[in-house]
């Protein structure tokens, strides 16, 4: 015997290889799929992509996915994935999961080597998209997908892929060109101010020429400032100011101090060029927009590999086997089935379901045995048997053999699907980025006015001659870029603080919205107990080893995944192992239950419909043991808490009002008693039910924070104010919501809630230090004494100190708190 | 001294060219993904023909 196995490590993926039967050229392979890629590859001289990343493939054990893509046949399925069609070309957008290194990029990006047809491969590594153009007279789309699904990069493929994303790109493509612009013009004025700050001698004919020369650049250059990079913020101060007027709306926006001091800026600058032939304030003024627009840029900084707005059309096929009965069809089509997508199945279609698929509809089960997979829906980790005529809720997953059904309800109509019909999906969260903001403008607009009126009085009184400049100068000052950059820096710091932690967030409002949080709501299954199977408790009468020896022989003779789990968990606790007995008799009843004779044992294990002799005071989800017709106890599932989730609950049970929704039954009602108010713990909730319990909360006046993670909490998540999907894979499905936590640091939910109130404490003290900032500008305005130099230099250095101020503390009080 | 003031304009009509070329990357999606770039750069051209060996 030999003791010390060398391990051998497929050359493609890295995973461990079983056996060494498959080598090629002294490589390695752990499967068939692996080394078939590695062919490929070779064939095409491309194995560079071993050369970039050890083991860089993905693993293709027990991947088969025959026929898996057929649908891609249909033409009129093709056309709703393509971006572009023609007879010569076609061209498509995958969006492909399993990327995860360069030389994934590499190998995708040399795709069309691969497969004749494709003519180019561009692949986008953060989001994971890979576009493709093909010759749809060389190669169909039916091959590129099944070649890229043989080399482990399957497309992800739903019925979300057929709607166009909204592309954030044009928006961010101008604020690009904004700060481009804006930049470029900022640099050339401040150089071309500089002569006139070393006093030009106006009346030596040469310096004066020159600096009419310079302002007059100047001018031209701050044109596209104004006209193009603060057009915003002018279009925005209007449209505020419209509807005050109409009195549609009572905020004051921002925008409108903001546009305010920037055209205060622009005119008197054009009256200092033009009418005094003195230099202006035009380094000021692009200093300020380029400083407003940096914070803009900061502020729509998100995670662009993470997606927040899934539904569950991002879970469900695109397309679905129909079968056509050969009477109906000879209209129709002549024989044989057809694909459709699964947003045009009408009642009484009839499709076929194969193993692992999912059911996209209500549907009747009209042939095959159904072993339905809702753990995604509901978090019930147990697969529930269908027989014939039963009803079959969309969204759950099929495990065995192909299965008929009779679609019952189009798909948005569905049980599951239902949920998004909800008026709380048509309407757009509010997001408060700039609310803070606009309340403090709503003072800010009136006060600056006022302040502005009084010195223009005052010198009207005294010195008239200076009205004109002191009034210009209050607004000019008082322009409260520092007060708008604050905000947004230091949301963006937090959220990379948080982002560091795996507590991802959707945008700089959330942060805002967590602050004001007054109860959290949460999902039980996935959420406060772990996603994966739980563990299996025996409760009854003690077994001998025999007795659990003979159990698990038993329920190791079936595939039912409950006696699976009993078996493995038997196979733990008995570490030593009594000789096998032999099983004379073995017999499973569906649905119900199993039993066997070993040794002269009758044993009988399941449901309590099963059992007779021990039918009163069970539960569901109970299985029974028999043992010569003696019932012995029960076997349950429990589930595995999170860790720490006691202290997590008793740590905010002292600030928040806690709730809990289970769509479970009330199994684990005595364990959770402890820490929620019985009238605040419900179970067999439906997601409707979830979700109307958080808008009763709401309409009482409580903010509300619901944690969930399934399917079925998406619309609660969305209800919600704050929406956090607990994800145990940050990349995997999680439906859509404002932030997304990694289960991992569910422990330190506490931490992330206290920190955003410090983030927001930290913005007002940011706003108190710009607000000091303005106090002495506004005393040099108000006496006249706001030189061009002095503004130029004054207002970018109060706008820098704030934002350092803000982003500094920021980091500080991570340290303190241990986030960093 | 006149010479300043067009050398000055030259050399803005420089910066304008190159704010053009801004422009048209932009245009052109230069800025929609900032990260493969960096990946693709790294590749080596075509390799020749042979057969592989443990790299």
């Amino acid at each position: 015997m030999t003791t010390v196995e060398t391990k051998i490590s497929c050359y493609h993926c890295g995973n461990d290889c079983a056996d060494e039967s498959l080598v090629v050229e002294d490589k390695n392979f752990c499967c068939n799929g692996c080394k078939t890629v590695y062919e490929i590859l070779q064939e095409n001289n491309l194995c560079t992509y071993y050369d970039l990343n050890q083991n860089a493939g993905v693993s293709l054990k027990a991947k088969n996915f025959n026929g898996k893509f057929d649908y891609l046949k249909e033409p009129s399925i093709q056309t709703q994935l393509l971006d572009f069609q023609s007879d010569t070309i076609n061209k498509v957008t995958f969006h492909i999961p399993a990327i995860h290194c360069s030389s994934c990029v590499w190998l995708l990006e040399n795709f069309n080597k691969i497969l004749e047809g494709v003519t180019s491969a561009r692949l986008n590594f953060l989001k994971k998209d890979l576009s493709v153009s093909y010759n749809p007279t060389k190669v169909s789309l039916l091959e590129i997908v099944e070649l890229l699904a043989t080399l482990g990069y399957e497309p992800a493929i739903n019925l979300q892929s057929t709607e166009n994303q909204p592309t954030k790109n044009k928006v961010q493509r101008r604020l690009i060109l904004q700060i481009g612009v804006v930049g470029f013009c900022m640099g050339n004025i401040m150089l071309f101010s500089f002569p006139d700050y070393f006093k030009l001698d106006l009346s030596n004919v040469v310096d004066a020429t020159y600096q009419k020369f310079f302002l007059y650049l100047n001018f031209v250059l701050s044109l596209p400032v104004f006209f193009f990079g603060a057009s915003d913020y002018l279009k925005g101060a209007w449209i505020s100011m419209r509807e005050n007027l109409k009195n549609s709306a009572s905020v004051l926006s921002v925008d409108i101090p903001i546009a305010l001091g920037i055209s205060a800026l622009f005119i008197r600058s054009s009256y200092e060029t033009f009418v005094n032939h003195s230099s202006g304030y035009w380094d000021s003024l692009a200093g300020l927009v380029f400083f407003l627009l940096a914070g803009k840029w900061v502020q729509q900084v998100t995670y662009n590999y993470l997606s927040f707005e899934r539904n569950y059309k991002s879970y469900f096929p695109l397309a679905v086997k129909v079968i056509v009965p050969h009477s109906r069809g000879r209209g129709v089509r002549a024989t044989g089935d057809v694909y459709k997508n699964i947003a045009e199945l009408q009642k009484n279609d009839i499709i076929e379901i194969h193993h692992q698929e999912l059911i996209p509809a209500d549907a009747i089960l009209i042939s095959g045995r159904g072993l339905i997979d809702y753990s995604f829906v509901t978090g019930e980790s147990e697969p529930v048997e269908k027989e014939i005529g039963d009803l079959i809720y969309a969204g759950g997953r099929q495990l065995g053999d192909n299965i008929e059904l009779a679609v019952q309800k189009t798909v948005s109509q569905s049980y599951l699907t239902e949920l998004w019909n909800n008026d709380a999906f048509k309407k757009e969260k509010r997001i408060p980025t700039t609310e803070l903001a606009n309340a403090f403008s709503k003072y800010f607009t009136f006060v600056t006015i006022a302040i502005a009126v009084f010195t223009g009085i005052y010198w009207q009184l005294y010195q008239p001659d200076l009205v004109w400049t002191t009034v210009t100068a209050v607004l000019m000052v008082a322009c409260p870029c520092a007060l708008t950059l604050s905000m947004p820096f230091t949301m963006n710091t937090t959220m990379g603080i948080f982002g560091k932690n795996k507590f991802y967030v959707k945008n700089q409002g959330v942060i805002q919205l967590l602050t004001e949080v007054d109860e959290i709501v949460f999902d039980k299954t996935g959420t406060l107990t772990e996603n994966k199977k739980g563990e299996i408790h025996y409760e009854g009468e003690a077994l001998t080893i025999q007795e659990l020896e003979m159990i698990w022989q038993i329920s190791e003779q079936s595939l039912h995944p409950m006696s699976q789990m009993i078996a493995q968990s038997i196979r733990q606790q008995t570490e030593k192992r009594i000789d096998k007995a032999k099983i004379t008799y073995f017999n499973e009843v569906k649905g119900m239950g199993i039993e066997g004779i070993i040794d002269n044992n009758f044993i009988r294990i399941g449901s309590r419909d099963f059992i007779e002799t021990f039918r009163d005071g069970s539960e569901s989800g109970q299985v029974l043991v028999e043992i010569n017709h003696l019932y012995k106890g029960f076997f349950t599932l429990k589930p595995n808490y999170r860790k720490n989730w006691q202290s997590v609950l008793l740590k905010l049970r002292n600030t928040f009002k806690l709730s809990l929704l289970s769509g479970d039954n009330n199994s684990e009602k005595s364990t959770l008693k402890p820490f929620f108010e019985l009238n605040r713990l419900k179970f067999n909730q439906k997601p409707q039910d979830k979700l109307n319990f958080i808008k009763y909360e709401q309409e009482v006046g409580n903010h509300v924070l619901m944690i969930g993670d399934g399917l079925n909490d998406a619309g609660a998540l969305r209800q919600s104010n704050v929406g956090i999907a607990l994800s145990e894979d940050i990349q995997a499905f999680s439906p859509a919501c404002d932030a997304i936590l990694d289960a991992s640091k569910f422990a330190q939910l506490t931490d992330f809630m206290q920190f955003s109130k410090i983030a927001l404490n930290i913005v007002k003290a940011s706003f108190m230090l710009s607000l000091v900032y303005n106090f002495i500008g506004l005393g040099w305005a108000v006496s006249g004494k706001l030189s061009p130099v002095m503004a130029a230099i004054f207002m970018p250095l109060s706008s820098l100190s704030v934002v350092l101020f803000a982003v500094g503390l920021t980091y500080v009080f991570a340290k303190l708190k241990k986030l960093i | 001294m006149g010479i300043i003031i067009y050398l000055v304009i030259a050399a803005l009509m420089v910066a304008v060219g190159f704010l053009v070329a801004f422009f048209w990357a932009t245009k052109d999606g230069q800025f929609d993904d900032t990260y493969t770039p960096s990946v693709r750069i790294l590749f080596d051209n075509e390799k020749p023909a042979q057969n592989h060996t443990e790299g």
